[in-house]
């Protein structure tokens, strides 16, 4: 069983061994940091990583909840991950988008800024310790895991976008503190009761998560890539992290304190840029080596079932994949449904469908391209250092393109600082869900949020990405429970707007209209 | 049943010489003239979550502010005139936009300025009538 697994079945013994520590702890600031927020940390993810045995591994719970979900809205909706691909297509196209309505926000925007809070740092870092724990095959189980996410997604998005919130100033708050609460209302007084404690859980998870996954990991890991490329062990960053934190931390002040909109303008159209560099740099390696994508290929499908050298054989690694995938494309976590509920549609199913490309692009495509450089350059090596993430995918572009970590440690600071912008906004809607929206609950949330960038930046990575881990993966608990309770919902809706479109009721406009 | 010829507008010099030489022709063959106004837009450019929120917000600010300050002033001093004119705003890039409107109504005639209210713009990717008089379905008049 790999370490990380290991180090939660035993963290009261963690947190016994760490609280003393911290009184030893020696002059640097960054150990001091650590040494405080490290057993919490530890004690939070022990609690949501409890884990059964199985075959002699230890399961995460959440684990097997979120693939259940996955499985069962996949064969629930009738394999909606499939059918509606090419619809998917046409819809964020704009094939359908009424003229006169124009100029809201776009199937296409919404996606995209969905996908720019996921695409990121659990693409590079994420699968790099999932490929040298788990192996090659573990990329079998992370693409399948996508594909599965995808209708998870679907499910999510759709109710975010029918149980949204509209406000007379025109602005609207969506995410799954509304639709586990409005939605669930609606099956009667009890069900009412049951929905807001789901509401409220899931937007304390997502204040916990967005200050986790969303914040100390991103901040951390960008640290990371940036000690790597001056020089390592050696480099003169070392210790230095709070420094990072403190200038990462004004950098997103100035965008969410500051309301400076143009930092995060840029950054929103930067990002984007810098993921087709990555891939194509990606695919480009693959390319060159393209006489070792047989035998790369060979290796992960073989070792998705018959791993070598693998703690916990077939299910070891399929615990890494899946892990690695639901920590990268967050389905059914109910985080994109924050973001996808901007879009303005009398036909919330739309939303859900263009929602499918979310894990799509994220796992399927950008996931699948960083595990086979990391596989066809033999930049992977079981007996790795778990916590090096970022470092390792590095060394695996660096293997093929010498100057390429540079170009990474761009990429990867970019991702980060988009990552952050989005999971400060989601963090901040489940924040104010829970407290009210004033001028003082948002600014503490905004300078909590601040102060976390500069812990996660200041602590070693393994504590940071359990804790991480954990406060997204808790997120699922309230939300996949209430989407069981509201799938018949969306199938009602899904059935009518299927036959809508099946049977050529919907309108097309404009170039598409014409091609028919 | 008279024709209709549209007229597009943004808030340039240019513009008032193409609704001048509109309403001259409207006034002599008893056209209905659509006065379109487009505000440029794209569904495909990248957003932060906050900006996505106050879309909507945004969106009718703008329609407002083009119903006001450009639209409505034009269409009224037509009326005055005894023309019969109709003002249209839509969001989306501008000449593709006008020519889907000039579709939806019919029109048989697009009247529009020769240059825009950017000249460096126009340098760069070209002027709104050079595209409209490529992709345009019906005959384009461009005045100068």
């Amino acid at each position: 069983m790999p370490k990380s697994m290991a180090g939660r079945l035993c963290v009261p013994l963690a947190v016994l061994y760490a609280l003393p520590a911290a009184a030893f702890a020696d002059e640097s600031i960054d150990s001091r940091i650590n040494a405080a927020v490290q057993p919490w940390a530890d004690l939070v993810s022990g609690l949501i990583f409890s884990s059964f045995p199985l075959a002699g591994v230890a399961v995460p719970f959440v684990l097997v909840w979120l693939l259940f979900a996955a499985v069962l809205f996949t064969f629930y909706f009738r394999f909606i991950n499939l059918r509606a691909f090419r619809h998917g297509f046409q819809l964020v196209r704009g094939d359908y988008d009424d003229p006169v309505a124009a100029g809201e926000v776009s199937h296409f925007q919404a996606l995209a800024t969905a996908l720019s809070g996921t695409v990121g740092l659990g693409n590079i870092a994420g699968v790099a310790v999932a490929v040298s724990l788990g192996g090659p095959g573990a990329t079998f189980w992370m693409i399948l895991a996508g594909l599965f996410g995808m209708s998870s997604k679907f499910v999510e998005c759709t109710l975010g976008v029918k149980y949204r919130n509209e406000y007379t100033d025109g602005t609207v708050s969506g995410g799954p503190m509304y639709y586990l609460s409005k939605g669930l209302a609606e099956r009667g007084e009890r069900f009412a009761r049951f929905g807001r404690v789901l509401a409220v859980l899931f937007a304390l998870f997502c204040v916990g998560g967005s200050i986790g996954g969303g914040n100390m990991f991103q901040a951390n890991q960008s640290f990371m890539q940036l000690v790597a490329v001056t020089g390592g062990e050696n480099s003169w960053l070392v210790g230095m992290g709070w420094v990072y934190g403190i200038i990462v931390a004004l950098l997103v002040g100035l965008v969410v304190i500051g309301g400076i909109q143009g930092i995060a303008r840029v950054t929103s159209r930067v990002v984007p840029m810098m993921g087709l560099v990555y891939v194509a740099a990606g695919l480009a390696i693959i390319l060159i080596n393209a006489g070792q994508v047989p035998s790369a290929l060979a290796s992960i499908v073989s070792g998705a079932f018959s791993p070598e050298g693998i703690a916990g054989g077939a299910i070891g690694v399929l615990i890494q994949g899946f892990q690695r995938a639901a920590f990268s494309n967050e389905a059914g976590v109910g985080s994109a449904a924050i973001a996808h509920s901007a879009v303005r549609t009398d036909r919330p199913v739309t939303e859900g469908i263009v929602a499918l490309y979310e894990p799509f692009v994220d796992t399927v495509v950008v996931c699948t391209v960083t595990a086979l450089v990391i596989i066809i350059t033999g930049s992977w090596n079981p007996s790795v250092d778990p916590g090096q993430g970022v470092a390792l995918t590095s060394a695996a572009f660096e293997s093929a393109i010498p100057w390429f970590p540079w170009v990474l440690t761009v990429a990867v600071m970019l991702f980060a600082f988009s990552t952050m912008i989005s999971w400060s906004y989601y963090g901040l809607k489940a924040w104010t869900y829970l407290f009210g929206e004033s001028v003082i609950t948002d600014a503490v949330y905004k300078i909590l949020f601040l102060l976390f960038i500069v812990a996660g930046s200041s602590m070693e990575l393994g504590s940071v990405i359990t804790f991480s881990d954990a406060m997204i993966f808790a997120m699922a608990f309230p939300n996949v429970l209430g989407m069981y309770f509201l799938m018949p919902v969306v199938k009602r809706e899904l059935d009518v707007y299927w036959d809508d479109y099946k049977q050529g009721r919907l309108q097309k406009f404009g170039r598409a209209a014409m091609r028919d | 049943m008279s024709k209709v010829y549209l007229v597009g507008i943004d808030c340039s010099e240019c513009s008032t010489r193409a609704l001048e030489y509109a309403a001259r022709l409207a006034d002599k063959s008893k056209l209905q003239l659509i006065v379109v106004h487009v505000i440029d837009w794209s569904p495909f450019t990248f957003n932060t979550p906050k900006e996505n929120e106050v879309r909507h917000q945004r969106r009718e600010a703008e329609l407002e502010r083009a119903h006001e300050e450009i639209v409505d002033p034009v269409v009224s001093k037509l009326r005055d005139q005894g023309i019969y004119a109709r003002g249209v705003i839509r969001h989306g890039h501008p000449a593709e936009t006008i020519s889907s409107v000039a579709r939806e109504f019919g029109a048989t005639n697009i009247i529009i300025g020769k240059t825009g209210s950017s000249r460096l713009k126009t340098q760069i990717f070209g002027s709104v009538a050079n595209t409209l008089v490529q992709i345009s379905e019906v005959p384009v008049t461009v005045v100068p």
